[in-house]
């Protein structure tokens, strides 16, 4: 019998640590213990106890805290599996419809032990690999047909094959785990819950293009991530499966972390490159590449997180095996990380080509509240929203690109009818103009006016001519700029335009917000048929500005009224009710 | 002209062999050490290694882990990714600011805390969300966010 925990940043900010109390008070001076996995992707249902009988059999229990925790604990030693908090058919059904290679060990090895990854089969793919030789690796990633997952989409084995063909003795082997996309966290999970699929994807990038140092570029942001990495290279070194001539093999290999100090424009190789150099994160000009000149001007590879963590098992089972699974340009399997107004968040991974509709309805069980979705954003700032109609779209880089959103690093953002289109824009455009390294004028300059313009829309101040202004200015970022950043700034704009113009209409032309989101546009009313006069809104609000006697219909005064949804959230009747359009 | 924390700067220097490429690692270690990156800080690694201040500055500006201004005891950073945007963050974002009375970025008169809005934790599927120092907090409401403060400040004055 095993006990295992989600003890994940999600799984730990849920409540795991209590949990543990609960079952350690039980499990004491028994023969077992309770295992801490990382997390496996059920964030919905957090915190999880998985149960695994001898035999195998494994059973889900979600939604815990220390007392029914403990509950669980004293059935599972009576050898009863209780139906309080089991994960329905419906629950599970988030799990079995999906296809497990980069999260096949999230939640399911102890990320703190080398010795639970290797019993799992760990390793072997690069004691495999040793023995292939640089060429065969190469050619089966070739095979395989794995493509960049940070969100362009780049062929691995061409990036492998440059780096290999360049010719010095001192090369790199670069991860990037600076993920920066907000709405996104796979790579946080696979890093927290299995970081020794990515290091052994990286060991072996190193056999293929012959370098002998990895260095992992994380984010600051993720400290459990940092912390877990870090033990997993000293029980590598321990186990003597670092260092100089591994396993008698002549290959050496070592690690190092460097921690990323907070630039998004760091997700771009050369300015990956420069920060990890001591420098303010600036990309340059392509050529020279990175796999020519890169880290300390020496040949480097440079991959995502996801992307390695694919290499172990491709080699263990062959490229062809996983060249199997997806559409004829995209292969394998992609993870993303729903988030949003949908019912079951958290991370699926799916074979390539799956419509995006099944995903959120199939997988993640709809929109919460059963309300209509109206778009899904994929590939966060640099992305795009795709509207409902065009949710059959089939999860492949192409098909993706072609609606004006892009595959991204799998971030996938749940949008239903409370969601403001305008708003959204002017989120992520708030974020690129934050995020631009100012050394493009039309990425500086121009994502700062296109915030302006859309702060004015959303503030009832828009003019005529501003949708045309916006196209414009986003056209011309997109040819003017050097970086992937501010190629793909306007995209989360210039796709709501497309497929919501009526939204940003409403807001100019109406003074309308459709989805009763923007707070200059929306006001506040109490419904006096349905307000019972209990007064407990007038406690709730703020700024004071409800007022009215007991048990007679309240008031809001429109212009104390900083609509804070404080009263909503209180209100038991559902009296209080948001109308677009400003109250004359 | 020397600066105050020479000693402990050196030695955070010293764990590096090629300080310039390490400049970032350093920084961080000093925003460990001082709480963040203090102009004196700033005139310690000049002396100690000859990078030039207005590089440090540079690079200091550039990246937004580095602080220029002090922090409060508890650092709270309130989530402005994309899911906590749709599920209310900028809501959380103004209960902290009216509950510790202060803007982002500055820190409260007895120094317990200060607060900012950071680009996404990565704790989406528990949005809305925020950090307080090392911790991770999720599904927030006003409430649950009141909470979670009035028990740091219990905690703090029962110390």
């Amino acid at each position: 019998m095993r006990f295992l925990l989600g003890f994940g940043s999600c799984g730990i900010a849920s409540g795991a640590d209590s949990v543990l109390e609960g079952l350690n008070e039980v499990l004491e001076n028994t023969e077992y213990s309770v295992e801490k996995v990382g997390c496996n992707g059920l964030c919905f249902n957090e915190p999880i106890v998985e149960i695994i009988d001898d035999d195998g059999n494994s059973t889900l229990y979600g939604r815990l805290n220390k007392e029914s925790g403990k509950h669980l604990a004293e059935c599972v030693l009576k050898g009863e599996l209780p139906e309080e908090n089991k994960f329905t058919q419906e629950e599970l059904n988030f799990l079995n419809s999906q296809k497990r290679i980069v999260l096949s060990g999230c939640g399911k090895v102890n990320p703190e032990s080398i010795e639970s990854y290797i019993s799992a089969g760990g390793y072997n793919a690069f004691k495999k690999a040793l023995n292939m030789g640089s060429d065969k690796i190469i050619e089966e990633i070739k095979i395989s047909g794995l493509r960049g997952r940070g969100g362009a989409g780049f062929p691995t084995h061409f990036k492998w094959q440059s780096a290999k063909n360049s010719v010095s003795d001192e090369k790199y082997v670069v991860c990037n785990a600076d993920e920066g996309d907000p709405g996104a966290f796979m790579d946080r999970a696979v890093l927290e819950g299995d970081p020794h699929r990515v290091l052994e994807g990286m060991m072996i990038a190193g056999i293929a293009i012959g370098a002998s140092q990895g260095i992992i570029y994380v984010r600051a942001e993720y400290p459990l991530a940092v912390k877990r990495l870090q033990l997993a290279i000293n029980e590598l070194r321990e186990k003597k499966l670092l260092g100089e001539n591994i396993l008698n093999s002549g290959f050496s290999f070592d690690f190092s972390i460097m921690m990323g100090a907070g630039a998004f424009v760091c997700g771009e190789e050369t300015a990956l490159l420069a920060s990890l150099g001591g420098n303010r994160g600036m990309p340059v000009t392509k050529p020279p590449f990175p796999a020519q000149k890169g880290f300390r001007k020496q040949p480097t590879n440079i991959n995502n997180v996801e992307t390695f963590a694919n290499v172990s098992w491709i080699i263990e089972n062959g490229g062809s095996a996983f060249s199997a699974m997806g559409t004829e340009n995209s292969k394998g399997t992609k993870v993303f990380a729903l988030a949003g107004r949908v019912k079951r968040g958290g991370l699926v991974e799916v074979p390539m080509g799956i419509t995006i509709e099944k995903i959120v309805f199939d997988i993640c069980g709809g929109i919460i509240n059963d309300a209509d979705v109206k778009a899904v954003q994929m590939g966060g700032p640099s992305g795009g929203c795709i509207p409902k109609d065009m949710l059959d779209t089939p999860i492949d880089y192409e098909s993706i690109a072609k609606t004006g959103a892009i595959m991204g690093s799998g971030g996938m953002v749940v949008m239903d009818e409370n969601t403001c289109m305008v708003d959204m824009a002017k989120f992520f455009m708030d974020f690129t103009s934050k995020e631009s390294c100012g050394k493009c004028v039309p990425c500086r300059i121009g994502t700062t006016r296109m915030l302006e313009i859309l702060e004015r829309i959303v503030n009832g101040e828009g003019v005529e001519s501003d949708i045309d202004t916006l196209t414009e200015l986003g056209e011309s970022i997109k040819v003017g700029t050097l970086c992937g950043l501010g190629n793909s700034a306007p995209n989360p704009v210039l796709t709501t335009i497309k497929y919501f113009k009526d939204e940003y209409s409403a807001h100019i032309n109406e003074k309308k917000c459709p989805a009763k989101k923007c707070s200059a546009l929306i006001s506040y009313n109490i419904d006096a048929e349905l307000c019972k006069g209990c007064s407990l809104c007038s406690k709730k609000c703020p700024n004071n500005a409800i007022s009215g006697e007991i048990k007679k219909p309240f008031m809001i005064n429109a212009e104390l009224c900083i609509r804070c949804g404080q009263c909503i959230a209180g209100c038991k009747f559902g009296a209080i009710k948001i109308e677009s359009g400003v109250m004359q | 002209m020397s600066c105050e924390l020479k000693t402990e700067i050196k030695n955070i220097i010293s764990e590096f062999n090629n300080p310039e490429e390490s400049l970032i690692a350093i920084l961080q270690n000093v925003q460990n050490l001082v709480g963040y990156i203090s102009e004196d800080a700033v005139k310690c690694i000049t002396e100690l290694t000859g990078i030039s201040s207005s590089k440090i500055l540079g690079v200091a500006s550039f990246y937004a882990g580095f602080r220029l201004k002090p922090i409060g005891k508890y650092r709270i950073m309130v989530c402005m990714g994309t899911a906590c945007h749709v599920n209310g963050g900028e809501r959380v974002a103004d209960t902290i600011r009216r509950a510790l009375n202060i803007e982002a970025g500055d820190v409260t008169e007895d120094g317990l805390f200060s607060w900012e809005e950071v680009a996404c934790l990565g704790c989406c599927s528990i949005s809305p969300a925020m950090m307080i120092n090392d911790t991770a907090y999720g599904k927030l409401t006003s409430e649950k966010v009141v909470e979670i403060l009035d028990s740091i400040r219990k905690e703090e004055a029962t110390k």
